[in-house]
């Protein structure tokens, strides 16, 4: 029996019930809309799914860990309008200004992260104060107009096609696969799970836990800016308004994939479902018509019910746990505590 | 062994006690594999200081449980004012006027004193609206009842520890209690303050309230206890009236049992000096300790919760910083400023909460055993998966870890292998100066053997073994020398021969 348990709560199950949640929509879609299956409209989901599967990884290993980040969309936003600036500006070299803006992004991480293990404040408040210093610099450099008219070099990071797979696909596809064996395979993301795990035994185990909390803090803020890339190369046009909101999206999508709040457990193949299934859901709504407004209210009530059945999973969980610990308290009964 | 229960006093029969306001009789309770308490009667004269003692694990805390309707026995009876009651749930035990102070306070910091007195039981004004002017009113009269002088207004956080715990004891008399336990209380205590408590303590008795006294330091009891209960591997060893007793009979009943063979033979040369602490002091903590440890041996830190053996680990093992005190390995000074450091030279540290400092529970067991050492499985920024698991393979086998799979998640596991695992990661990294904080805490008499083999062959493979342990037996059974800590100072040092539970004691509770 425990070990079913322990099974059903290990990432793969996780990951699995995301995935069913998707392969369902996707019928229902099917059955309710005859343009759902199209190989255009399945590649649009995708390309719509990427800004958010992109980040999401990063935001993967930042809830593993425990922690949250607030400004990925002010960084998205201040990152692509910096480049832009140089690229339309100042007429830089487009590699080299995606290049800049990718460390901006990293940049900006590396503060929420420094400021998250060094001063130290809670994740919600470093991240939630650069959210608002990013977005207000966006503000402040563009002055609130958007930057366009890219070169078609820049251009083709949003829409830029490989065969029939759009560009920023095979990006996210990339990105995904670096974040999975990162994950999986590396200190770093054995360190990250330790860290949420329990971030006391693993400073007791000797991990330097600052350093690689703030490693994942500045991947996501690289990231970030990715996405800003993508974005702004996708509309022609950088803004200062861009991805208002959007780390809502990215946290959801993590959340849905079945990484736990609470840190320790989750995975970046559910953060990608979670991802694809937001697609999915703003997609078919849109083919069925229903109002950007009603949208945002199912999304709303889809991430509740993702959360819930967490909460209800672990709960489940929680009950066996604790009749097994009274076996472990029988131990300590001939101890029970220090009286 | 237990034939030799003492009945000091002529207490006669018990069962008439019009003057009692408490009785306990044959209360038994069983934990899964553990008798916990076993035919315990326990009974409480009206306006008596009545103390509770024994060692760790004899049952007093099980016992205060099961009157505080925290535990429900399995047997027994318990008549409250010549009324047999059954005492469902902790609300339950407060209206039949039990309260029990613990060494943990209930209080919320950032409510006032009045507030929090009666938190839950608030006077209302027309139905909504709380009435703190009949609150305060309240207040005043207990506090100046208790004499004690703290301002209604104050936030509990702003209040000392002494008076947060007058504020406990004023909050049991705002729920007329007449039974109050309390754990512990001097613990946190300076000198004078002990004595306002004590006067505060004559106080509830002169009122008629009964009180169960909780303490480890044993000489303060004749100050302020009428009679004594003992309690040892729950059993109830003897009732008396403190005037009748002297402290080294106390301390022969807490321990009387004999040192069984539970504890494993090792024969190990002693090897060269490894590890010398030379006046390693922090500011109220630790106080200019100095100790030294060999290959092969194994030194226990004996004294009682709160003499600063565990912090003194801490420090040792850089997850506390120090003031003053210099530390040297193979005679070469270190310094030691973090966890990373001192596992650099070679120090592991199993610590005392196994739950919340030593695992990743939700980790599985593979992960949590090769954390310490992970850069041995890299080959080019990569995990070597098949190392590790072939690793933890025989990290498993060898410490005969009971686990389904490597990948099971630790808490699922039981206390006993939870704590090999904790050992497994230090097994890894070969550290060759191993502190145990509580070693065989909360685990069972087998796995507990199993413990102190582990640590046998640690040192028969040169390791020096700090063992830090409340449990006196196990100190003694296992320990070479034994360093005895009080007030953190160390006040003695005993070698195995020369050790026993009465000495030990005796500096342990030194001031």
């Amino acid at each position: 029996m425990r070990r079913i348990l322990g099974k059903a709560n290990s990432s793969i199950g996780k990951e699995l019930g995301a995935l069913t949640a998707l392969i369902l929509l996707c019928v229902i879609m099917s059955f309710s809309s005859p343009h759902f299956l199209s190989l255009t409209n399945l590649m649009n989901i995708l390309r719509q799914s990427t800004l958010i599967g992109i980040v999401a990884a990063g935001m993967t290993f930042i809830i593993i860990t425990g922690g949250i980040d607030l400004s990925v969309g002010s960084v998205l936003s201040l990152s692509s309008c910096l480049t832009a600036g140089m690229i339309v500006n100042y007429g830089w070299n487009v590699w080299l200004s995606v290049f800049l803006g990718i460390i901006i992004g990293a940049f900006f991480g590396l503060l929420n992260g420094l400021m998250i293990t060094r001063i130290p404040l809670p994740p919600f408040i470093a991240t939630l104060g650069i959210m608002g210093v990013a977005r207000g610099l966006a503000f402040v450099y563009t002055g609130g107009a958007p930057i366009y008219t890219f070169p078609e070099s820049f251009k083709y990071l949003g829409q830029g096609m490989i065969g029939p797979i759009p560009f920023p696909v095979i990006l996210m596809v990339v990105v995904y696969i670096i974040f999975y064996i990162m994950l999986k395979r590396t200190k770093l993301g054995r360190y990250t799970y330790a860290i949420g795990g329990n971030e006391e035994a693993a400073i007791l185990s000797g991990i330097p836990t600052g350093r690689y909390k703030t490693i994942v803090y500045s991947l996501t803020g690289a990231l970030s800016a990715l996405a800003g890339m993508v974005l702004a190369a996708r509309l022609d046009a950088a803004t200062s308004v861009a991805g208002d909101g959007f780390e809502l999206d990215v946290i959801a999508a993590v959340v849905i994939g079945g990484t736990s709040l609470s840190g320790g457990q989750g995975g970046v193949i559910g953060s990608l479902i979670g991802a694809l299934i937001m697609g999915v859901v703003r997609n078919g709504l849109n083919l069925l018509l229903v109002s950007s407004h009603w949208q945002r209210v199912i999304l709303g009530l889809i991430i509740l019910a993702a959360v819930t059945v967490d909460v209800l999973r672990k709960k489940g969980v929680i009950i066996k746990a604790t009749k097994f610990k009274g076996v472990i308290m029988g131990d300590q009964g001939k101890r029970p505590e220090s009286l | 062994m237990y034939q030799t229960v003492v009945r000091f006093t002529g207490e006669g029969v018990v069962g008439l006690g019009e003057n009692y306001s408490l009785q306990m009789k044959g209360i038994t309770k069983r934990f899964p594999g553990v008798l916990a308490l076993n035919n315990v009667d326990f009974n409480l004269r009206k306006g008596e200081v009545h103390a509770l003692i024994g060692e760790n694990g004899a049952g007093k805390s099980t016992l205060i449980k099961i009157l505080s309707g925290a535990h429900q026995m399995d047997r027994g009876e318990i008549i409250i004012n010549n009324q047999k009651v059954s005492i469902q749930n902790p609300r339950h035990a407060q209206e039949l006027g039990i309260s029990v102070i613990y060494q943990e306070f209930n209080l919320i910091p950032y409510l006032s004193v009045y507030e929090n007195i009666f938190l839950g039981r608030e006077h209302m004004k027309h139905k909504y609206f709380i009435d703190n002017k009949e609150i305060k009113r309240k207040t005043k009269e207990l506090l100046e009842e208790l004499e004690i002088k703290i301002d209604l207004d104050c936030l509990v956080a702003d209040l000392s520890v002494a008076q947060q715990q007058m504020i406990e004891v004023a909050k049991a008399l705002s729920m007329n209690a007449n039974i109050i336990v309390m754990d512990e209380p001097t613990s946190a205590l300076g000198n004078r303050e002990i004595e306002q408590l004590f006067k505060t303590i004559k106080k509830l008795k002169n009122r008629g309230i009964s009180v169960i006294y909780i303490s480890h330091r044993l000489e303060e009891l004749w100050e302020i206890a009428d009679r004594v209960t003992v309690l040892r591997d729950g059993h109830h060893v003897a009732t008396s009236d403190l005037k009748a007793m002297t402290k080294d009979e106390l301390i022969k009943l807490m321990v009387g049992r004999d040192l069984t063979e539970q504890f494993p033979k090792r024969d190990v040369a002693l090897g060269a000096e490894i590890l010398r602490v030379e006046g390693l002091s922090k500011r109220g903590v630790l106080d200019q300790i100095s100790f030294n440890l060999r290959r092969g041996e194994v030194v226990g830190f004996a004294g009682l919760v709160g003499s600063g053996r565990t912090e003194l680990m801490r420090c040792l093992f850089g997850a506390e910083r120090f003031e003053q005190g210099k530390i040297y390995i193979e005679e070469n000074e270190v310094e030691i400023k973090s966890p990373q450091d001192a596992i650099k030279q070679g120090i592991g540290f199993i610590t005392e909460d196994r739950k919340r400092q030593g695992l990743m529970l939700i980790r599985p067991v593979k992960e949590n055993m090769t954390i310490t050492d992970l850069n041995q499985f890299i080959k080019r920024l990569f995990i070597d998966r098949r190392q590790e698991e072939a690793t933890a393979e025989s990290l498993v086998e060898k410490l005969r870890i009971k686990t389904p799979s490597l990948e099971q998640e630790v808490r699922y596991l039981s206390g006993g292998n939870q704590q090999k695992i904790v050992i497994a990661k230090w097994l890894l990294k070969n550290a060759k100066i191993l502190i145990f904080d509580e070693p065989t805490r909360g685990i069972d008499v087998g796995a507990k053997k199993e413990v102190y083999n582990l640590i046998n062959m640690l040192v028969k493979n040169g390791a020096g073994v700090i063992m830090v342990s409340s449990e006196l037996p196990e100190i003694i059974g296992m320990s070479d020398r034994i360093y005895i800590m009080s007030h953190g100072r160390i006040t003695g040092e005993l070698t195995a021969q020369e050790a026993s539970q009465e000495k030990i004691l005796k500096y342990a509770t030194k001031e």
